[in-house]
């Protein structure tokens, strides 16, 4: 069984360009392209360089003493959060500016939904001096004001999407909906491991950083490349794809993908996909997503405006399908709990989305022995207002 | 019985008008009355929109109609209840056009059987790519005497044109600019040249052309690059108005057609 990309765009059966004539052209020149571009030597080189001097890589792998000390077995954080920007999304946007550029386009479309990818992206743009749109629900605009300030500031336009549930799923039509009246100038860059062929493979490539990094820093430390366990969130996939990504053939590393439970799986409140998902397409990709039997795509929910989107990566619905990762999903108020504790004991305050993953380590049982690295894929600055919000019941 | 797509370009070489409108809107029950009304028009072909949560194509007009229709409760088996009824009082050409979930998520053969037996004549799902219609679906369209008609856009190559020209039944969908549904301006020359360049690549099937055709001027327009032409957002935003269903559309197509 193989769990990377197949020659036709598929994961298993999930997968593939599902898409209107209108995005055929942009769509397969990056399917043709991507690959080629992305391992040229001069694009690894300034992409490494970057990588290196301006996002601030490698990212620490800490051994968190005293988390272990509370779940058993040794577990590892890889501090993602630690990035420029604050958290994993910007690995991929520098990986797609640069290949932007190399495609000749001149202005850059992306969808945001907590803000992370979009200030992540209007960052890159910044950088590379280009024009840069990032599309929020109107609703998320609301929650997450001080990305939207860090995006105009970054010098990019927010334009708030109005249309449907105008959250995250909304920003993503409308950034497609973009891309069909702009087709010779401009470059979306997606935010996660999902949309058509061959977005979710170039996006975990990018990603892949994370797990590359993660076998040497654990061969020092441990004198062995592979943990026990990778556990990581799942919104769209991004952040997990990248930690999974060089130990998917290595049966000995169990891979572990957190979903927000939101109010509670069978609550009716919740972004579980896994769970409550069937098969489907969403956003030009088949996969497992929310409908209603009508085929209609449902609003998630979750406090975690990262993880509040309907689908998830093919990749994902793949490696889950397939026995490959295992699943777990943890409710806003374990997200919270655990964000505290991660706090009080080791120092750090994680994002919303990242504290879903903390918030089952209690669920693993491990043992003394095991050996876990959890993605820590972002820090909490951007939560603070809702942290505030439940600091009371909290402490 | 003969296919009343094929029917129709069979025995009608130009000025061919089809319009679209959102299943279910204005108001739930609205869906015969609107084609009644069409048909009596003169309306050659009509395109019942399927609404749709995330229309990825579409823009606000048709957006909106999508979820007003959904909100009032339109589903896709009362839309086949609401042609059946409909096939007892008129004969005109009908397809249905949705996405692919709606589809899937159906069941495609209960889909295809179901629309068949309703009476509807052709479908456009713009987002189910044409190897895989190739693949999985032609002989269940063809099982079931129902047309597809792809795409085309200008930055289609000749390539695909042709692919599409080779799998299209009833009529090409040809889109005016690289845009999404609804926008109105006047045809440019660009648009023309791209218009001319497909009619030089002696293509089998009918075109229509569609996308931003909104008022007379545009209609005459493509009437004369193609064998006719599709209106829809411009159509809905003429429901919207106020005034009598009948009387509002009698109006629209007749400034269109003046
Ligand atoms: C810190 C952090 N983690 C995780 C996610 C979820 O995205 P993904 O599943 O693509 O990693 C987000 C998205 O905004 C995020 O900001």
């Amino acid at each position: 069984m193989t769990y990377q990309v197949d020659d036709r765009g598929y994961y298993g059966e999930f997968g593939g360009a599902f898409i209107p004539e209108m995005l055929h052209a942009n769509v397969e020149n990056l399917k043709k392209r991507y690959v080629e571009i992305i391992y040229e030597a001069d694009f690894q080189k300034e992409f490494d360089n970057l990588l290196k001097d301006y996002v601030g890589r490698p990212t620490p792998l800490y051994l968190a003493k005293r988390l272990s000390a509370l779940y058993g077995g040794k577990i590892y954080l890889k501090r993602e959060d630690l990035n420029h920007t604050g958290a994993h999304k910007i690995n991929n946007t520098i990986g797609q500016i640069l290949l932007a550029q190399r495609l000749g386009k001149k202005r850059i479309i992306a969808e945001t939904g907590a803000g992370q990818h979009g200030v992540a992206t209007a960052t890159v743009c910044a950088l590379m001096g280009v024009e840069c749109i990032v599309y929020m629900g109107q609703v998320d605009i609301g929650r997450q004001a001080p990305n939207v300030a860090r995006m105009r500031m970054l010098g990019a336009e927010v334009r708030p999407a109005m249309s449907g549930s105008r959250t995250l799923k909304d920003a993503t039509n409308e950034a497609i909906r973009d891309w069909i009246n702009n087709p010779e100038d401009t470059h979306y860059i997606i935010g996660s491991v999902v949309g058509p062929h061959p977005y979710p493979d170039m996006v975990a490539r990018f990603q892949s950083v994370i797990s590359e990094e993660m076998k040497w820093q654990l061969k020092e430390k441990e004198g062995r490349e592979q943990p026990d366990y990778v556990v990581a969130c799942v919104g769209g996939g991004s952040n997990a794809a990248g930690a999974f990504y060089h130990y998917l053939d290595d049966e000995r590393v169990k891979l572990v993908s957190v979903e927000a439970a939101g109010l509670g799986v069978d609550s009716g409140e919740s972004a579980a996909t896994s769970v409550l998902g069937t098969k489907g397409i969403i956003h030009g990709s088949r996969t497992l997503l929310m409908q209603t039997e009508d085929g209609q795509i449902i609003e998630p929910y979750s406090i975690s405006a990262g993880l509040d989107y309907p689908g998830i990566g093919p990749q994902h619905a793949h490696l889950i399908e397939s026995g490959r990762a295992q699943v777990y999903s943890a409710t806003d108020k374990e997200a919270l709990t655990a964000a505290m504790e991660l706090s009080r004991i080791e120092g750090i305050i994680p994002a919303l989305e990242t504290s879903h993953a903390l918030a089952i380590l209690d669920q693993m049982k491990l043992k003394e022995e095991d050996i876990v690295i959890v993605n820590l894929s972002g820090r909490g600055d951007k939560d603070l207002a809702t942290y505030i919000d439940h600091l009371d019941e909290l402490t | 019985m003969k296919n009343r797509i094929i029917n129709l370009f069979d025995s009608k070489g130009g000025d061919v008008l089809n319009v679209y409108f959102t299943a279910g809107h204005p108001e739930l029950n609205d869906t015969a009355k609107i084609i009644t009304a069409l048909d009596s028009q003169g309306v050659d072909l009509v395109e019942i929109g399927m609404p749709y949560s995330d229309p990825m194509a579409d823009g606000e007009t048709i957006q909106n109609s999508s979820q007003k229709a959904l909100k009032n409760g339109m589903t896709l088996s009362l839309l086949m209840e609401q042609i059946t009824t409909l096939r007892k009082s008129s004969d005109i050409p009908i397809i249905i056009m949705g996405y692919y979930n709606q589809m899937m998520q159906y069941g495609e053969e209960r889909f295809l059987q179901e629309a068949s037996e309703a009476g509807v004549d052709g479908l456009i799902i713009p987002d189910l790519p044409m190897d895989v219609y190739a693949k999985q679906y032609k002989n269940l369209f063809e099982k079931y005497n129902i047309t597809m008609s792809f795409l085309i856009t200008p930055e289609t190559s000749d390539h695909r044109i042709r692919m599409a020209d080779e799998l299209s039944t009833g009529f090409l969908y040809v889109v005016s600019k690289s845009s999404i549904t609804g926008s109105s301006s006047t045809i440019s020359d660009r648009q023309k040249a791209y218009f001319n360049h497909i009619n030089s690549l002696d293509l089998k099937t009918p075109r229509l052309i569609g996308f931003g055709i909104h008022d007379k001027a545009t209609y005459d327009t493509a009437c004369e690059y193609a064998q006719g032409a599709i209106i829809g957002s411009a159509f809905i935003r003429a429901l919207e108005a106020e005034g009598g269903l009948e009387e509002k559309i009698g109006k629209f197509i007749g400034r269109v057609r003046s």
